[in-house]
Order: C-alpha cells, then structure tokens, then sequence
C-alpha cells in the first residue's frame, strides 16, 4: 500500500503550514494561511448593519466575495464561494449579531505579493465599513478550498467573530490502486482517480466530563461539516478516506490551536 | 396529531395553518416523533418520480423529469466542432441550468445544481469517445440545457434525473461532408440520392456505461428526511446529497456546511436510501425508455 509520492512525502505527511495573522492593518481581522506552495490570504470586514435580500434580519449574514486570479469569476469559484458560505455560517454563532453581515472576499492573483504591498489597502479599499471576510488565493498548488477554508477561519478568529468552534478542512486523495494519501499537491490532484473535501470540526477542550460530548458513540469532531467529492471510488473508500481525514485533521487542529494562543502576528510556526 | 405529548405550546389551540406558519420548525418536529411527514410520507421515501421523453421535439434528445411537484426539464443540442489537439478524438459536453424567476418566489441567485456539470463528466457515464466523427477533424458538442420549471426541493435529485433521461433519449444525427468539407445533417426525407458517403451510417444511441443517480437528504437532529420538499429545505438547513451509480460506486457525496455534522452512521443511512432509491429510479427510467421504442 506504499505509493511513491514526487516531493517525497509519506502517505500522511501534510505539506509544512504557516499561518500568520493581523497582517492586513485596515481589515477586522486578517490571516496568511499556506499549506505548501498554496497560499491564501483571508481578511474580515464587519459585522457591519443590514442583512442583504432574502436573508433572515434575526440572523447575522455572511457574505463570501471569492475573486479568481484573472478575469471573471466563473463557475467552480461560485461553487467555491458557496461552499465557503455555507460552512462558514455553520460555525459562526449567528444570532449573537442579529441584522448583520459579514462578508468574505477571495482573490486569485497569480503572483505572491509581499505583505507590505497588501496593507496598503488597494484591493481592500471600500470595503471598510461592512463586515468582509476577504479571501485572497495568493497561489493555488493543490487544495486550494480546504487551504481557503482554514485561512477564513483564522481571519474569523482575528477579527474576533464569535464561533461555535473552529473548521479544520482537508483533502485527502484516492490512487489508482485504492491509496490514501493527504494535501496533494496540484500535479497529485490531477493524477488521482478521486480526491475528497472534507471540513470537520476542531476537538473541543471541554471543562464537561469524559463522553458528554459524543454522538452515537463518535466524539462530535469526527462528524463532517462540509464533504465535495470529485471522481468515482466506493462507498468503503470513501470511509477510509474520512478515517483518515480524521487523523490528520486532529494535527491541523492542534496547530490551529497553538497558533492562535501565540499572538504574536507573522508568527511561523511548522507542522509537519 | 396528539397534543397530549405537548401541552406546554399553543399548538392545541391554534389552528393547524397558523402554527405551520408561525412555528415552522417545532411543526416539523411534531411530525418527525411521530415518524410522518406533513405531506403524509415515511421518513425514509422520496415523492412519486416520473419521466417522459422527447418532450422538446427540436431537441436531439430530451426529458421532463418530475419529483413530486418539482419539474425539470432537459434538452440536448447536437452540433460538429472541431476537437482540442490535446483530445483529438473526443466530443465535448457544455452543460447550463438555468433557474428563471418562473420556478420559485425566491430565485435564489447563483447555484442550487450548478454540480450537475461535474457529476456527469466525474461519473464516467459517457464515453467521450463515442462522440468523435473523424479524429483530430471532427467530433460532437452537446448542448446540455436544464431548465428548472418548478422548484420544490431536491433540485440536484430531478436535474441529474432528467439530464440521464435526456441521454438515454438522444439520438445522433447522420451527417455527411458537402463539396466545400463542411459537416451537414443529413435530413431524413431526402435520403434517396446521397452524393457523399454519410460519415456515420446511421442514427445511433449513445451508450452510457454506467448510470448516476442521486438522493438529497436533510438532516435534522437524528433524523434523515429522504426527498425533500422545498418547505422542509428552508426550516432544516442541512442537506446531504449522495450520487450513486449503477454499480453502486460513490460518485459524489455533497454536503455543503449546516449546523447538523454528519457522522459514520448517518453517511451508511443515507448511502444505504440512495441504493434503495437507485433501483426505484433505475425502474422508472427503464419504463420510460421501454414506452418510447414502443411508440
């Protein structure tokens, strides 16, 4: 079951994280989240007043603005876009600021631009008053949804959005011959027969006795927030897939968890 | 319905309409204790399913697909293009659903089933192959359009529906090349003199290899509602969609956040529904398809 992978990784290994914070001095809240090559830079704006059309008033609305690297934004980034909303509204406590919104913005371009360059407010001007999360996909090299999911969330945090619990998202690919690995990389994505999405919940340090926080026998962070799939595999390896999701969202949260208690910004830290 | 369970709410004094109004989610849960569903189904069963083919005559191929109230129609467009150098001997398939203000009081904007282009290509159920003319020169494009005419849930379930019933309707067109080398149809009517060798014999059927077929559920507390209705979509939020196919492989497993997480046991219910209801769509579909040689 060994599988030989280009950059030399085992089966499990993530690729090294870093993730900074606070980067941005004009947004609420603002996170550099990179896994490997692919880098996205996430900020917060908000909650500002006013829900938009169809939204609940007695809610507060998150809005998700994911802009592509070049030209229009097209169909997978819509997807993407709603995807992101979605599990964004399921961990924030929505009705702790009823009537408002708070957005999120992704952009693609497609060089890295040194911090410094960002802050000075170009891409974010206007958008001050509401409450943004503003995404932006500094580099795309694989993964780029669960990458841009765990830098919303870290921007969240920054901005001091209350949230139930944090997301950990991550992709885990299916070989030919039925193998598992973790965070391709863009060449290993395309290769794979099938890769999976998945978001989960980080483990709650709870004050609350042993087992008071199981679902049918399961601790409630291996229940799935989010899942996209792309290709065919079986039903048994998708649930080896979400077995060792699971393993390895459990690191991601431990690193999430130790980066935000150090609140130094442009702190980076490694995980491997 | 008995109230004895519940004395505390206003539900045994007020009228059934009104509490459906004004306390729409405890109105579900209600039914759910008592396993039924307010439209009078089991937990676990999807509304009445039918299809019809051939429903656009100008269309090569085309279906109506109804889930309950929820009606999708599917037509597809059949033109020449000429392939990428890169895949030289496939055809292509461009896919738009579109959702008119028609369908529902809320258009929601963006998306509902914009994955509908992702599964059928994911799947594998149609050899790209099957739509080359001549290598490297010619080959087809199809035209996939769905049109939502009535949105009452389960959006995903009836588009990949009456995308699937559309396919297995169409009906290649013969064509053969003019004096300039252009590709034309070659119309039925006038097939006395063929100066030119048609490059395909005859109107043929795509083969699909493998079929997809899916099922949306929402989950609530521990509860899966197979099917649902646009009204039980917007009270309980969380919404699993499984796409299956024929062999029973995974073709995609869609859960778009929701407060309510999914875990091993829910996604082995809700898998175990979708193979249930495989078979019953698998059926109509067969039925649909059997009618129309018939006719």
């Amino acid at each position: 079951m060994e599988i030989d992978r280009a950059d030399g990784r085992t089966p499990n290994q993530l690729r090294p994280l870093a993730c900074s914070r606070g980067i941005l001095n004009r947004a609420h809240g603002s996170a550099n989240w990179s896994q490997g090559e692919t880098k996205v830079l996430a900020a917060v704006y908000g909650p500002k007043a006013g829900t938009k059309k169809n939204e609940n008033p007695e809610k507060a609305c998150i809005e998700v603005i994911w802009k592509p690297k070049t030209g229009q934004i097209g169909k997978p980034e819509k997807e993407y876009e709603m995807i992101l909303k979605r599990t964004l509204q399921s961990i924030c406590l929505l009705s702790v600021n009823p009537n408002t919104t708070t957005s999120v913005i992704v952009q693609e371009p497609g060089y890295i631009p040194p911090p410094q360059a960002l802050s000075c407010n170009t891409f974010f001007a206007g958008c001050q008053l509401s409450s943004y999360a503003l995404l932006q996909v500094v580099n795309d090299d694989g993964a780029l949804l669960p990458c841009a999911i765990n830098a919303a969330c870290a921007a969240l945090v920054d901005a001091g959005i209350p949230l139930k619990n944090l997301a950990v998202a991550i992709c885990c690919c299916l070989t030919d011959s039925g193998c598992v690995i973790l965070d391709p990389n863009k060449l290993e994505e395309q290769k794979m027969k099938a890769f999976v999405y998945l978001v989960f919940p980080n483990s709650i340090l709870s004050v609350l006795p042993e087992g008071s926080s199981q679902v049918g026998g399961e601790p409630v962070e291996y229940g799935i927030i989010t899942s996209v799939t792309h290709g065919v595999m079986s039903v048994d390896d998708y649930l080896h897939c979400l077995q060792r999701g699971r393993a390895a969202s459990a690191k991601l949260s431990d690193f999430l968890r130790r980066n935000l208690q150090s609140h130094s910004p442009g702190d980076l830290s490694k995980a491997g | 319905m008995s109230s004895a369970t519940m004395t505390s709410d206003l539900s045994s004094e007020m009228e059934v309409d009104a509490f459906r109004r004004l306390f729409p989610l405890r109105f579900h849960e209600r039914h759910l204790q008592e396993s039924i569903r307010p439209d009078a189904r089991p937990l676990g069963k999807a509304r009445d399913t039918s299809v019809a083919l051939g429903a656009v005559a100008s269309a090569d191929g085309s279906a109506l697909a109804k889930i309950g109230c929820t009606t999708m129609l599917a037509a597809i467009k059949m033109e020449v293009m000429t392939p990428t150098t890169e895949s030289a001997d496939e055809g292509c398939i461009a896919i738009d659903f579109h959702m008119p203000p028609i369908c529902s009081p809320i258009v929601r904007p963006g998306r509902p089933a914009e994955a509908a282009p992702v599964i059928s290509k994911h799947s594998g159920m149609i050899n790209l192959k099957e739509l080359s003319l001549v290598s490297g020169k010619a080959a087809w494009m199809a035209y996939l359009d769905i049109y939502c005419l009535d949105a009452d849930g389960a959006l995903f379930d009836a588009a990949l529906l009456s995308a699937v019933a559309a396919f297995s309707h169409l009906q290649i067109p013969v064509v053969s090349l003019n004096d300039d080398g252009r590709v034309v149809v070659v119309s039925n009517e006038e097939g006395e003199k063929l100066e030119k060798e048609p490059v395909n014999k005859e109107r043929r059927k795509l083969k699909l290899s493998s079929i997809p077929f899916s099922l949306t559920c929402v989950l609530h507390k521990n509860y899966i509602l197979a099917d649902p209705t646009a009204e039980e979509e917007s009270v309980m939020e969380t919404l699993l969609t499984v796409v299956l196919d024929s062999s029973f492989q995974l073709v995609s497993l869609y859960k778009p956040g929701g407060p309510v997480l999914a875990h091993t046991s829910v996604i082995q219910d809700s898998v175990a529904l979708t193979r249930q209801r495989l078979k019953e769509l698998q059926k109509i579909l067969n039925e649909a398809v059997s009618d129309m040689e018939v006719d």
